[in-house]
């Protein structure tokens, strides 16, 4: 019987039981003296839980215990003498008849595979009735417990409510399950990355060269990710930000104290859809379209060696892609000034610009630096556009027109490609991410505490 | 008090009243306005550039990428009777055609079609894949293979692109030719929706990118909605202030803002180096993205709980319920318009998403759309990222095509997130 076929029998019985149940309680809420402590739906869902549940359980152990008593079958067999006594060639052997046995393979390169196969397939089919049995067993037993307890005064909705309230709680759980298996994932390989090459070297080394560590070259000195932090900060903390804080400041500002609300209504969703166009968009657009443009430009200015591929370009592009971003954070901030002081400096006559800048922006600050916190760590942790646009020199340099890698960049570019899961080359994407993490986490961080603290001041 | 009112009348005496007619005054007035229209002024151009910014991409995606929708053929008429091709068409009825079919040499008899219809160089003229289109029509109808017959090829990628306008001047001439022969025609291109990645631009099509796409999104969604709907209703009704309910708020707080290429280590490392799932499947890019979006769905799912109001709840404990059915039997359902339109933007964002799934090797080149969520596969943004990569210049307008499709269903899915929250949004 295959998984799915048994799954439905399974809850089929669940089914029935469902019925069955909610029957009896109705018959003995109709001929009963007493009342019934919990309505007859959740005495059917107390007896379905109770037929369903266990069986499900079994088949999922069931199901990962079951190859290797398989396995262990055919090895108890006499025929088994036959076999290699190497692990290795034994193991190739019997993982071809299961092959042949399961049906996915249809001839043996092996002749002893070939003669394991039936074999096999008996084991395999014998256990399988095994499992499906216990599984009807189970269900049925279980079943069968719960609806002798069927009573006036049984409390199945208690029952339950508690298993709804543990599914919750498991739900929730999912949460710091990721996170650990995030920070776990990075730290574990992280930490075999730092045990081939020096930490300081890492962090503090400015020659950013992996494909030479990956040719054999002595890999202390390859892998210093300076060049990398600065390209990173050069285009999400400097060129994006001189783009997205004066456009996103400026409309939200606009929005916010000028514009008549039906020029808002239509505007504001404008401003929201360039959040909205996927990063590889915006990827293709600064390769294909403004990194060209640019580079034009350079060399009409007298710059000769201007790279196809520019911090400028993917920083521009970056910059617009993080303005809805700013732009609805500073509205926040500034919709938070509480009206009184707009009103008390229009009243001593400043003009609507002089108490923008002279009694909102400066009421607002908090806010919108962290606003701009977050709109860093944003832009830092972007990727495709510098990995379409930004190009893979690692050097440091402070000219726009060329060519800088960012920390995003390396990672795709070392995690992509053919991979040996050992080498330093492949394992430094792990500590590249792991930086990017909890440089990530500490600007969140920063910025929700100067945003709340601000708030609160208000209040 | 009496030291104050005896200073009044000296202050009034040193300090004249302001003249506001004065020229000086005028011209401060006037500086003042000034500044206030340029500040003004400046706030409107940065929200102009800012859209104008957006128009300007949509309309060069637009015109990139309408050109990909359309394809130019030529009609090449091949002669089966004295091509080389050794086949019985009887023998086409069965399934196995294209293997019996690969021993006719189509490739050769479409060169030499080429030569004899086009001129010495006509073998350029055409796509170097265009004996498939041979093939289909073969399969089509066996009886061609006794006759005479004109079968539409896709032109080469130069022939192409001097039929839109832009190829090399060779090109352009060779185009200028066939048309006068009448032999080119450029028309919708509908193997772009059907087919699936290529070597060759005139062969490509998004299908088995969106394939990837839809079974991707199929796992996200079969996970990642129930989990967080399930989180939101325990973090917002019923869990007790401790250490473990901070600890899920600050976890999943934390996960909506950590960089998505960091989920994409998270699922080659777990998914891919632990638990041996499948490289480049659907369930794994599934599983990954699933992760993503669950925190924006459960941040989405606390905000439509919350706005329920607390006389619904009180008012159904009052008549009895239980606390978890005041929740499933009243707060979720007014809560779930709130939910879902959170849900369609997550989604939304899980679409558009490439980062993560590069991580898990969705970059291969998938010539054949997915079966199933284990077969290998890739998603439209992947294969955006991928064709955007191609030296080839017919693959630009390919791209550009491939981003005008995403660009169309995100825009349906906020579309419908809207619609949604418009129609179902209650104000209590």
């Amino acid at each position: 019987m295959t998984g799915p076929a048994i799954l439905l029998l399974v809850i089929g019985l669940g089914a029935i039981a469902w019925l069955s149940a909610r029957a009896k309680a109705v018959r003995l809420r109709a001929g009963g003296a007493t009342r019934l402590h919990s309505l007859p739906n959740l005495h059917g869902w107390y007896v379905a839980l109770w037929t369903v549940l266990p069986a499900l359980l079994f088949l999922a152990v069931w199901s990962n215990v079951s190859p290797g008593l398989v396995t262990q079958a055919v090895l108890d067999n006499p025929a088994a003498t036959e076999l290699p006594a190497d692990a290795f060639a034994r193991g190739a052997i019997l993982s071809e008849a299961r092959n042949i046995a399961t049906g996915s393979q249809a001839v043996a390169f092996n002749p002893l595979a070939q003669k394991f196969a039936p074999l096999y397939q008996e084991a395999q089919s014998r256990y399988n009735s095994a499992g499906v049995f216990l599984a009807l067993m189970l269900a049925f037993s279980g079943g069968a417990y719960a609806f002798t307890r069927i009573r006036p005064d049984f409390r199945a909705r208690t029952r339950v409510e508690r298993l709804v309230m543990m599914t919750l709680l498991l739900a929730s759980l999912i949460a710091i399950v990721t996170t650990v298996g995030i920070v776990a994932s990075l730290l574990f390989e992280s930490a075999r990355f730092f045990s081939m090459v020096s930490p300081l070297d890492f962090l503090f080394g400015t020659n950013w060269s992996p494909q030479s560590a990956a040719m054999g070259f002595g890999h202390e000195k390859a892998f210093g990710a300076v060049p990398l932090f600065w390209g990173t900060v050069f285009i999400g903390a400097i060129i994006a930000m001189a783009v997205a804080i004066p456009l996103g400041l400026m409309s939200a500002i606009y929005l916010t104290q000028y514009a008549r609300p039906a020029v808002r209504a239509w505007i504001k969703p404008m401003l929201e859809m360039l959040a909205g166009v996927p990063t590889v968009v915006y990827g293709y657009f600064a390769a294909l379209t403004i990194a060209p443009a640019l580079r034009d430009f350079a060399v009409s200015i007298g710059i000769s060696n201007a790279s196809s591929e520019s911090a400028l370009a993917a920083g521009l592009v970056m910059g617009v892609m993080i303005i809805p971003f700013v732009s609805s954070m500073a509205d926040d901030s500034i919709a938070a000034v509480p009206q009184s002081m707009r009103d008390g400096s229009l009243a001593m006559g400043a003009t609507t610009s002089e108490t923008i800048k002279r009694v909102l922006i400066p009421a607002a600050l908090p806010g919108v630096v962290g606003g701009v916190l977050l709109a860093v760590s944003r832009a830092i942790g972007e990727t495709m556009i510098v990995v379409m646009a930004a190009g893979l020199a690692a050097k440091m340099t402070l000219n726009p027109f060329a060519s800088v890698t960012t920390v995003t960049t390396q990672i795709v570019q070392l995690l992509t490609g053919d991979q040996e899961f050992d080498s330093p080359k492949t394992l430094a994407a792990f500590a590249l991410g792991l930086v990017l993490f909890i440089v990530t986490l500490l600007l969140n961080i920063v910025a929700l505490r100067v945003v709340k603290k601000y708030r609160e001041a208000y209040d | 008090m009496a030291l104050k009112g005896g200073s009044m009348p000296l202050a009034a005496a040193a300090r004249a009243p302001t003249d506001w007619k004065a020229q000086q005054m005028q011209q401060r007035i006037r500086q003042r306005y000034a500044a206030e229209r340029r500040f003004r002024l400046l706030g409107l151009f940065a929200i102009l550039l800012s859209c104008g910014f957006l128009a300007f991409l949509l309309v060069t995606m637009v015109g990139n990428g309408a050109r990909g929708f359309t394809q130019t053929t030529i009609s090449l008429p091949v002669d089966f009777r004295s091509a080389p091709v050794m086949v019985d068409p009887a023998m086409l009825k069965d399934g196995n055609a294209d293997m019996i079919l690969s021993s006719a040499n189509l490739p050769a008899v479409t060169a030499q079609a080429a030569r004899d219809a086009l001129g010495p160089d006509g073998e350029r003229l055409i796509s170097s894949n265009s004996w498939l289109a041979l093939r289909k029509a073969i399969k089509a109808d066996p009886t061609l293979l006794t006759q005479q017959a004109v079968i539409e090829v896709p032109a080469a990628t130069d022939i192409d692109g001097a039929a839109k306008g832009e190829g090399s001047p060779q090109a352009e001439a060779a185009y200028a030719r066939l048309k006068e022969k009448g032999l080119v025609s450029t028309g919708f291109n509908s193997s772009f929706l059907t087919e699936s990645d290529a070597t060759d631009p005139t062969q490509v099509g998004i299908w088995g990118a969106f394939k990837g796409s839809l079974l991707t999104m199929l796992v996200t969604l079969a996970l990642s909605f129930p989990i967080g709907v399930l989180a939101a209703l325990y973090l917002e009704e019923y869990a007790p202030r401790n250490r473990l309910t901070d600890l899920i708020e600050v976890s999943i707080n934390n996960l909506a803002a950590v960089p998505s290429i960091i989920f994409g280590l998270l699922g080659l490392a777990i998914f891919l180096n632990t638990l041996h799932l499948p490289r480049s499947a659907a369930l794994v890019g599934g599983l990954t993205l699933a992760l993503m979006t669950m925190p924006v769905i459960v941040i989405a799912g606390r905000n439509a709980i919350k706005a329920v109001p607390p006389s619904i709840r009180d008012a159904a404990l009052g008549v009895g319920a239980s606390p978890v059915q005041v929740v499933f039997h009243h707060v979720l359902p007014l809560a779930l318009p709130g939910i879902l339109t959170g849900t369609i933007i997550g989604m939304a964002r899980a679409l558009g998403e490439t980062a993560p799934l590069l991580m898990i090797g969705m970059r291969a080149f998938i010539a054949t759309p997915p079966g199933g969520i284990t077969d290998p596969a890739t998603v439209l943004p992947v294969q955006i990222y991928l064709w955007s990569d191609e030296v080839s210049k017919g693959f630009v307008e390919k791209t550009s095509a491939a981003i005008i499709v995403l660009l169309v269903f995100l825009l349906a899915m906020n579309g419908l997130a809207i619609y949604l929250r418009n129609k179902f949004e209650k104000r209590w």
